[in-house]
């Protein structure tokens, strides 16, 4: 029975003179969401609202699933829409607008009517007082509470007059790319790909790195993250995938420098070749899934290690997370499953018996330069071996 | 150079199986049950299938009954027998060593009330006949055992499994799962005294999707699938023809030569073990010369998790499989390997090579040739 859907955003509203742009840039994502829903839409903002309005038949719960993951949305309202043909008229619809959405008439109600066009012969004060009588009438097991009402019955009388009272929640945020685009760290973990989820929730687009090593890391641990980029994809829309191949880079580093500072070296030399490319794709931020305290890569000490090699500001949304909020949220974005599938990435291959949990900078810094003859010419060719997946 | 040696996950099809599962699926498509011409003619496939396969066997026609494959096969024999014997007994046997199409029915049956005797196996992977007849009870109504090992190559003793079985308790059924083995050993169910024998069409460069169970006419076993009462009301669901005509025409092919293919991968699998016997800290598990098959050989690498080094080979074009599929945050061991006793450092370890008929000597060179290069290079890097 509905035909079009009300588009509610909560924080865009509060924007001042580039409101606009805010708007614009939420509509693009709705009509990129729609593309992939069966039926044709039109996407309107009016009156400073946005409409989607259904142009053919459409599969509703696909539309509403598609809607629920536009970033910007932070409710859907599915709608009618009447021509005014007299109050009489509109109040029977109502009473059947009623049946239909509500097979359960054990519930309380509340009528709100808006005039945008002011000459309809009645106010809102009336209207609300006419319609919610005749429902009364009609299903006298209803009754009206205009406080906590279960139903809030919305009677808009603009160009048509348009009926709505569910509101199904959407994800929040901000509509993606109206933030810039930052570079996510994005392993075949949990947290990464909740991590991107997060940012790209404000607004931001993501591009990812992953980093393989062959042989040590499998071609389905690498088809692994790309069914993560994926599932981010959904929300964020098309994701930018650059495979680093690390084996070398990681190799070299076990035959010249201590085993426990292995991982430690190993993670700053990611951040590294990460920020490479955000700085060349634009990219303003890095994005990890860091939590403070996780693993021995994650202590304060070793985050102010991976920390010092970059200049762009990294983004860890996760750092005072607990593990279970973290699942809560994997499990909500669809993530988990995907993540759970044991493949062992190029974080855990050599990782030594007892890393170091508090390195100290100076002789890391010092170790490091045992690598000087050679690294940089492993970094470059794994720059230049970057293989980008375009993950939608 | 690619070098396929996973023969015992799926073989290569032979391009006339594939070109006479075309020819079914795009002209002679009928449904076997239809009563007009396109049917008849598509029925004329399971006769030739059936007559085929009997014939290799020794066996009755009325006896093959066409499965999706070896699973499913297992889980006719098992549950189908458990279903149609539990007034009798519901005590079954098998081995430690069994694949998961016969462990995972058996625990299902466990669960169920049944109880399950497991053989134990010697360091080479083969039961000992003395162990199984002290397992037989009068309420012993299936014992299972397979033909040949998928992990190990090991063959065990069928023939005397058989005899043995029929002379302590003449009312209990015996089943083959001889998946790895049809096509490589001339397998004869009724000599052996064998009332159920599971194969497998992929194994043998047939197709996926097909196969058969030989049951032996007056075992009672119950169907595990409804319906339209195809196949006697044993395996309700229109046949697979092209699948099952597929599985026929390689099964012949298998057979036309197959004392000369077994005998020439015999001497392959033979120079792939005595060219890796050089490496050092390697071990063969399973049985050497005739008493294992001919196409499998299974190699514990010290030092070296097999997925690396399956990996390393993979990147020289070479595939294999992992002796033991095995992930650092989920471990699965192989019950077959634990149960030859292969130790804990070297359960992880463990890779298989599979040749087939398609298999070269000089694939096999440049296999031990890329095994000497990587391993040394691999053990350079380890986990500490």
């Amino acid at each position: 029975m509905f035909t079009a859907f009300l588009i509610k955003y909560a924080e865009i509203g509060v924007k001042g003179k580039n409101r606009y742009l805010f708007e614009n840039a939420l509509v693009q994502q709705i009509k990129y969401a729609l593309k992939k829903c069966e039926g044709e839409f039109a996407v309107r903002k009016t009156d400073g609202r946005i409409y989607v309005d259904a142009v053919s038949e459409f599969d509703y719960d696909e539309t509403v699933l598609a809607l629920a993951k536009v970033f910007g949305i932070s409710g859907i309202c599915p709608m009618v829409y009447v021509e005014d043909e007299g109050f009489e008229k509109l109040g029977v619809t109502i009473v059947e607008y009623i049946d239909r959405v509500y097979p359960d008439k054990n519930k309380s109600f509340k009528v709100a009517a808006r005039r945008a066009r002011k000459n309809y012969p009645l106010n809102s004060m009336e209207m609300n007082m006419e319609l919610g009588g005749m429902i009364l009438e009609a299903y006298p097991q209803m009754r009206v509470d205009v406080h906590k009402p279960d139903i809030m019955l919305n009677v808009e009388v603009r160009d048509k007059i348009y009926i709505y009272s569910e509101i199904i929640p959407g994800p929040g945020g901000m509509p993606v790319g109206t933030g810039g685009k930052a570079m996510l760290l994005l392993s075949g973990g949990i947290d990464s790909p909740v991590a991107g989820w997060m940012i790209a929730k404000r607004g931001v687009k993501i591009d990812a790195v992953y980093f393989h090593a062959p042989p040590y890391t499998s071609e389905r641990a690498k088809q692994k993250v790309v069914d993560l980029a994926k599932k981010v994809a959904a929300y964020t829309g098309p994701i930018y995938l650059h495979v680093i191949n690390f084996t070398d880079i990681q190799l070299y580093i076990y035959d010249k420098c201590p085993h426990d500072e292995l991982t430690i070296i190993m993670r700053r030399y990611m951040m590294r070749i990460a920020e490479r490319i955000a700085k060349e794709t634009d990219c303003l931020g890095l994005i990890t899934g860091e939590s403070i305290g996780q693993v021995a890569s994650q202590t304060m000490h070793s985050l102010m290690a991976t920390n010092e090699v970059c200049e762009l500001p990294v983004y860890r949304p996760l750092i005072g997370f607990d593990k279970m909020e973290i699942v809560e949220i994997s499990e909500k974005i669809d993530t988990y499953e995907t993540s759970i599938q044991p493949f062992e990435d190029c974080c855990t291959i050599f990782v030594a018996k007892h890393p170091v949990t508090k390195p100290n900078l100076n002789i890391i810094r010092k170790h490091e330069h045992h690598l000087d003859g050679k690294i940089e010419e492993l970094v470059q060719t794994a720059l230049d071996t970057d293989e980008v997946i375009i993950v939608r | 150079m690619e070098v396929y040696l996973d023969n015992s996950a799926t073989t290569r099809c032979f391009d006339e199986v594939a070109q006479l599962m075309y020819k079914i699926m795009c002209e002679d498509y009928g449904n076997p049950s239809s009563m007009h011409h396109k049917g008849v003619e598509a029925e004329q496939y399971l006769r030739y299938a059936k007559e085929t396969l009997a014939k290799l066997l020794k066996v009755n026609e009325k006896e093959i009954l066409f499965t999706s494959g070896g699973t499913e096969s297992d889980n006719i024999a098992l549950i189908g027998t458990a279903m149609a014997n539990h007034r009798r007994g519901r005590h079954l046997i098998t081995t430690r060593i069994e694949h998961p199409a016969i462990l995972q029915p058996m625990a299902y049956l466990e669960n169920q009330g049944f109880k399950v005797t497991y053989l134990p196996v010697d360091h080479e992977g083969r039961i000992s006949l003395s162990d199984l007849e002290q397992a037989i009870r009068p309420d012993t109504i299936l014992v299972s055992i397979m033909h040949t090992n998928n992990e190990i190559g090991t063959v065990e003793p069928i023939a005397e499994a058989g005899a043995l079985i029929k002379r302590v308790n003449p009312q209990t059924l015996f089943h083959v799962d001889a998946v790895q083995g049809f096509g490589k050993f001339r397998i004869y169910p009724s000599k052996m005294q064998v009332d159920m024998l599971s194969v497998s069409g992929h194994k043998i460069h047939g197709p996926k999707g097909a196969g058969f169970l030989y049951i032996r006419e007056g075992a009672k076993v119950s169907p595990i699938i409804y319906g339209g009462g195809q196949q006697k009301g044993m395996r309700s669901g229109t046949e697979n023809v092209p699948g099952i005509a597929g599985l026929a025409k390689a099964a012949e092919l298998v057979y036309e030569n197959l004392d000369e293919d077994m005998d020439r991968m015999y001497g392959l699998r033979e120079v792939l073990i005595q060219g890796v016997e050089n490496i050092e800290g390697i071990r063969v598990n399973g049985c050497p010369g005739r008493q294992g098959a001919a196409h499998i050989v299974s190699l514990s690498v010290r030092g070296i998790r097999s997925e690396v080094l399956l990996h390393a080979l993979e990147e020289k074009g070479i595939y294999v499989s992992a002796g033991s599929a095995c992930a650092s945050n989920k471990p699965q061991t192989s019950a077959t390997l634990k149960a030859i006793g292969v130790g804990k450092d070297l359960l992880d370890s463990t890779i298989r090579f599979s040749i087939s008929v398609f298999t070269t000597a000089e694939e096999i060179r440049y296999t031990i040739q890329a095994l000497e290069e990587t391993i040394p290079m691999l053990r350079r890097y380890v986990r500490h």
